[in-house]
């Protein structure tokens, strides 16, 4: 934590959870779906559901799909943009369970490129998110820095070769987690790292013979 | 989030004893936190200042909330006092209420603002800094220092109790934002670094409990006219602080206590709109009038 974490962030009102938080929780879905959105069906619990559409919930999380950062000054017509750019969503009221943060969202996506993305995070207070679901797999991250999501096969030196490469390319480990569905099955590596990573950096690790896949989360601002 | 908790105090000794201002104290040592040049940091805030200074312009031109409960408040309060010879608030206090208002409704009405320390906050810290420029021709590059102490201030406060309404109720908000507020004021007009503390001290002593109980759950009514609550108190402690008076219960101690009281809160009184003014009639009313038809 520092100063500008105090002061700051520049946003558009009224609530850094319902609003800047809920456009940062947009932002991150668009790019664990990794292109422009086409059509989203977006599900709404507890807070975010009963009291959203006084905070600008409903905008601010069509304005974090498209891309823009908390400080836009277009989030107010969010909605006439989406419509311009062809961005198909649709609002529901969900029931996440009671465990469930009570600012949480739900996005089924799909992309222009007919990639499909289904996303859980929640809004944590102060502007900042935790995703704590992606494709159905149970994970936690919060976007905050630049972040790698694997799937990969849950075998010994799956982690290993990541933070391998990863070292001998430079790029430093924040924080890392692994979370697995079942022993020996698919598991997932969210790794938090200080320096972006580029395309090379993906590539590198997306050609591991353990991983099957690899996507990049820019941090979101 | 655990953070190591600070101390104000120590800091307060350290640059009494480096025999600097507090201002100096604080753009000197959270330079070198965020591994920034102090020219740098200062003109990251004059970037925040800027932004703070088009959301009370956006205020005052009396915008409508999302939610529908406020606006206008803030031109109404400057232009009456615009037409009156003599009022009770002065042109100080006048001034800095009036801008806190406008921030808030700027906020209400999806504006454009600084979270400082959060968003329902956000009015307490561009009213004191801007009224501060107008009345006592405080220049620009001071007013970035000042927010670097207000931040700097917020950070103790952060790591000791909390500035979030849904942890700490309202004091944790208004509360916080006007300790913030009363150290900039009191150290960029020349306060030393114990009145600062007494600043602090004072502010938050004054505004101890307040709960956060938002009707219909909305940052709008009461948020906008605690900013101005939250304004005045800040005002009357640092006024106090330069005239010499000081908090019997030390800094640190009252930041502590703000934090006890927080945690025995109930949690129908933070951010929850469970209780307090959220669940009286007329606000149960609103709320079945904004969200009847969703529900």
């Amino acid at each position: 934590m520092n100063i500008f974490d105090i002061i700051g962030p520049v946003m558009i009102g009224p609530s850094s959870s319902h609003t800047a938080g809920a456009v940062r929780l947009g932002n991150a879905a668009r790019a664990i779906l990794g292109e422009p959105v086409a059509e989203a069906i977006i599900g709404l619990h507890g807070s975010f559901a009963q009291t959203g559409q006084g905070h600008g919930t409903d905008l601010a999380l069509v304005a974090g799909l498209m891309g823009w950062p908390t400080d836009d000054l277009r989030i107010p017509q969010a909605f006439d943009y989406a419509k311009e750019t062809g961005l198909k969503y649709v609002f529901k009221n969900i029931n996440a369970g009671d465990a469930a943060h009570p600012n949480s969202v739900k996005f089924q996506l799909i992309g222009r490129m007919g990639n499909e993305s289904q996303v859980a995070g929640a809004s944590v207070g102060g502007g900042r998110v935790v995703i704590s679901e992606v494709d159905g797999f149970a994970l936690e991250f919060t976007g905050e820095f630049p972040t790698i999501l694997t799937l990969h096969e849950d075998r010994p030196g799956a982690v290993a070769e990541v933070t391998g490469i990863l070292s001998k390319r430079g790029v430093n480990i924040a924080q890392m987690r692994v979370f697995r569905r079942n022993k020996g099955g698919l598991a997932s590596m969210v790794l938090e790292t200080d320096q972006p990573v580029d395309d090379s950096d993906i590539a590198a690790v997306t050609g591991l013979p353990l991983i099957r896949s690899v996507r990049r989360i820019n941090a979101i601002s | 989030m655990a953070l190591a908790k600070v101390s104000l105090e120590e800091w307060i000794q350290t640059a009494t004893a480096q025999a600097v201002s507090f201002t100096d104290f604080c753009v000197d040592f959270q330079s070198k936190e965020l591994e920034l040049t102090a020219t740098e940091v200062l003109a990251r805030m004059e970037g925040m200042l800027f932004v703070m200074e088009e959301s009370i312009a956006a205020g005052l031109k009396g915008p409508r909330s999302k939610g529908g409960l406020v606006g206008g408040d803030a031109q109404k309060l400057q232009r009456y006092l615009a037409s009156k010879q003599q009022n009770m608030l002065g042109s100080f206090i006048g001034r800095a209420v009036a801008y806190s208002m406008a921030v808030g409704e700027a906020n209400a009405a999806m504006g454009r603002i600084v979270a400082a320390p959060t968003a329902g906050s956000s009015g307490v810290l561009p009213a004191i800094l801007f009224a501060l420029k107008a009345e006592y021709n405080v220049k620009s590059l001071d007013l970035a220092k000042g927010l670097v102490v207000a931040g700097a201030i917020g950070m103790v406060i952060a790591s000791r109790a909390s500035l979030a309404g849904a942890t700490g109720g309202c004091q944790a908000e208004c509360g916080s934002a006007g300790a913030m507020a009363a150290a900039a004021m009191v150290s960029l007009l020349g306060g030393t670094p114990s009145q600062v503390g007494n600043a602090v001290a004072i502010t938050i002593k004054n505004m101890l409990g307040l709960v956060c109980d938002p009707v219909a759950g909305l940052v709008e009514v009461p948020c906008v006219k605690r900013n101005a609550g939250a304004v005045s108190q800040a005002i009357v402690a640092a006024e106090m602080a330069l005239a010499g008076i000081e908090s019997v219960i030390p800094v640190d101690e009252v930041i502590d206590a703000m934090d006890s009281v927080g945690q025995s809160m109930h949690c129908s009184l933070k951010e929850t709109a469970q209780g307090g003014l959220a669940i009286t009639p007329t606000a149960l009313a609103l709320t079945e009038k904004i969200f009847g038809n969703k529900k």
